[in-house]
């Protein structure tokens, strides 16, 4: 963990993007008083993460990517300890325990054991228990990893609820549709460092324009790059090792007939033709020269 | 006080799923029932006791103390399970007490101790072993310090080796010297004096012998209370380590 440096608004889902091995569990784990940081500061819901871990613990909740259940138990066993070990008392406990069952639609399974229960169903448990004591900030650690793609969905809804509840969730994910489609704002990391940050569209402003990926043969590729680098639309062009050209463009739409004309005149025949909207991928490729989904 | 109740919160839930799981006192017990049964009965002739209960009295606190130090070095296993499923880092983010994490675990592990001695106990009574039973509440007290303080280490370690393949041949390695040494299976009134010079240096020789002290109905002998405050220190220092690590430990 090199350079990170965040604001988190509150009641906001703030994501932490980036390839496995780029930090984010360890910063993470950080916020949550579980590594002591050797230097730097930190302001958590109010509380100063080097002078009161204690205070911190008491106003976050924490969702570890490995599971936080033990196989023997049942949920509302689980959430009543969880709920009992910050100090709220047995009924209470008990209380909230039932409606955070209720909440996450685990009451049928309530009373059975957690190695009984699928991925998603043991998951939710696991979140419930994260923000058993209502905290003002949860953080999940890719929560949805190992998930199939319809309780991933449901776990985003639910995840949406908390923000609604007016919570503020910090999750850490290395999937890019879901930084995309979940978080308010993310903050792209890469080797304990945070390479970009902002909301997913502004982000992906900052590579302006489009790309169109031209498919080409290998021998086609040099007179293509040829034909096409005078042409005033083009920003940018780059060839793809394989065969094929990238072109930088401010407007794919109307960029491709062009495209394919000045192909066409010059007598060469192409395999394909792609548009590309700009994704976070891009914004990665942009920040550390490679893709997150090759990392 | 809040301490008191989250050691208490940890310690039921221990139980809990301790009582959900009885397979442990069947293991627990079947172990020592067959050194009584199978091995004991050689006592006396080797011991040149004068009747089998004598033989009884100086063999079962020994396999007590045993037990006490052998369930102890392994509870970390279970520490280990609870590691990877992740309890202890979700405990860890809670404002509970360190201390409490430990000690709820360590007092389950007594506990469980003293049943399994208790049962014990009683077994041997059917081989005539008679003890006052003042006595024998002492010598249980001495089997809980000596269990504290091994769970308590054994929790310690496991913290730090975190694996199951490291923690396996660390115990065994540490548990044999420790049991050959301090006269458990066979008093040591036989070895040689350079042997005898080192198991001085075993803290569970001191406590073997205060326990049969104990069981041989010798509330005032030394051995006693030199047995009783080395393992009280022993297991303050054992479960103040340990607890530091319960702080400390990353994943």
């Amino acid at each position: 963990m090199r350079g990170v440096n965040l604001e988190v608004a509150e009641g906001e889902i703030f994501g932490f993007l980036g390839p496995n091995g780029a930090g984010k569990t360890t910063t993470l784990r950080m916020l949550a008083t579980l590594i002591e940081p050797d230097g730097g500061e930190a302001t958590i819901a109010g509380a100063d993460l080097r002078k009161d871990p204690a205070e911190v613990r008491r106003r976050i909740g924490y969702v570890p990517q490995g599971g936080s259940t033990w196989d023997e138990s049942t949920a509302r066993e689980e959430l009543v300890l969880h709920a009992r070990m910050y100090g709220i008392g047995k009924a209470d406990a008990q209380r909230r325990a039932a409606r955070a069952l209720d909440a996450f639609q685990l009451t049928e399974y309530a009373d059975r054991k957690c190695k009984t229960y699928s991925g998603g169903q043991r998951r939710r448990v696991e979140i419930a228990l994260g923000i058993i004591h209502e905290p003002k900030i949860v953080f999940l650690d890719e929560p949805t990893t190992g998930l199939d793609p319809q309780s991933r969905a449901h776990m985003w809804d639910e995840i949406r609820r908390l923000r609604s509840d007016g919570m503020t969730v910090f999750i850490t994910t290395h999937y890019l549709d879901e930084a995309d489609a979940l978080c308010d704002r993310i903050a792209i990391m890469d080797n304990g460092e945070v390479v970009a940050e902002g909301t997913p569209a502004e982000l992906k402003r900052e590579i302006s324009g489009d790309v169109v990926l031209v498919g080409l043969d290998l021998a086609a590729t040099p007179q293509a790059a040829k034909a096409l680098d005078g042409e005033l639309y083009v920003n940018k062009l780059e060839t793809v090792d394989e065969g094929g050209l990238r072109l930088y463009v401010d407007e794919g739409a109307t960029a491709i007939p062009q495209v394919l004309r000045r192909l066409d005149h010059a007598g060469l025949e192409l395999r394909s033709i792609e548009l590309h909207r700009p994704s976070l991928d891009d914004v990665f490729l942009t920040k550390t020269g490679r893709s997150l989904r090759e990392s | 006080m809040k301490f008191a109740r989250d050691t208490w919160l940890i310690f039921q839930r221990q139980i809990q799923l301790l009582l959900r799981n009885p397979v442990w006192v069947f293991v627990g017990v079947f172990q020592p029932v067959m050194y009584l049964l199978l091995f004991a009965p050689l006592l006396k002739p080797a011991l040149n006791a004068p009747t089998q209960a004598a033989a009884y009295k100086i063999f079962v606190p020994g396999l007590l103390v045993l037990l006490a130090i052998f369930g102890g070095l392994f509870q970390g296993f279970g520490l280990i399970a609870e590691l990877r499923a992740g309890v202890i880092e979700r405990s860890r983010v809670t404002p509970i007490s360190r201390l409490a994490l430990l000690l709820g675990r360590s007092l389950r592990d007594v506990v469980s101790l003293v049943v399994q001695a208790v049962i014990i106990t009683l077994l041997a009574l059917l081989f005539d072993l008679r003890v006052f039973i003042g006595d024998l509440l002492l010598a249980y007290l001495m089997l809980a310090l000596i269990a504290l303080m091994t769970s308590a280490v054994s929790y310690g370690v496991a913290l730090k080796v975190k694996s199951e393949d490291a923690l396996a041949p660390l115990m065994n390695t540490v548990a044999q010297p420790v049991l050959l040494l301090s006269g458990i299976l066979l008093p040591l009134t036989f070895a040689p004096g350079w042997l005898q010079g080192i198991a001085d240096w075993n803290p569970f020789s001191w406590a073997v012998d205060g326990t049969r002290a104990l069981f041989a109905g010798d509330l005032g002998s030394d051995k006693v209370w030199q047995g009783l405050s080395i393992t009280a220190v022993l297991a303050a220092l054992g479960v103040f380590w340990a607890a530091r690590q319960f702080a400390r430990s990353v994943r």
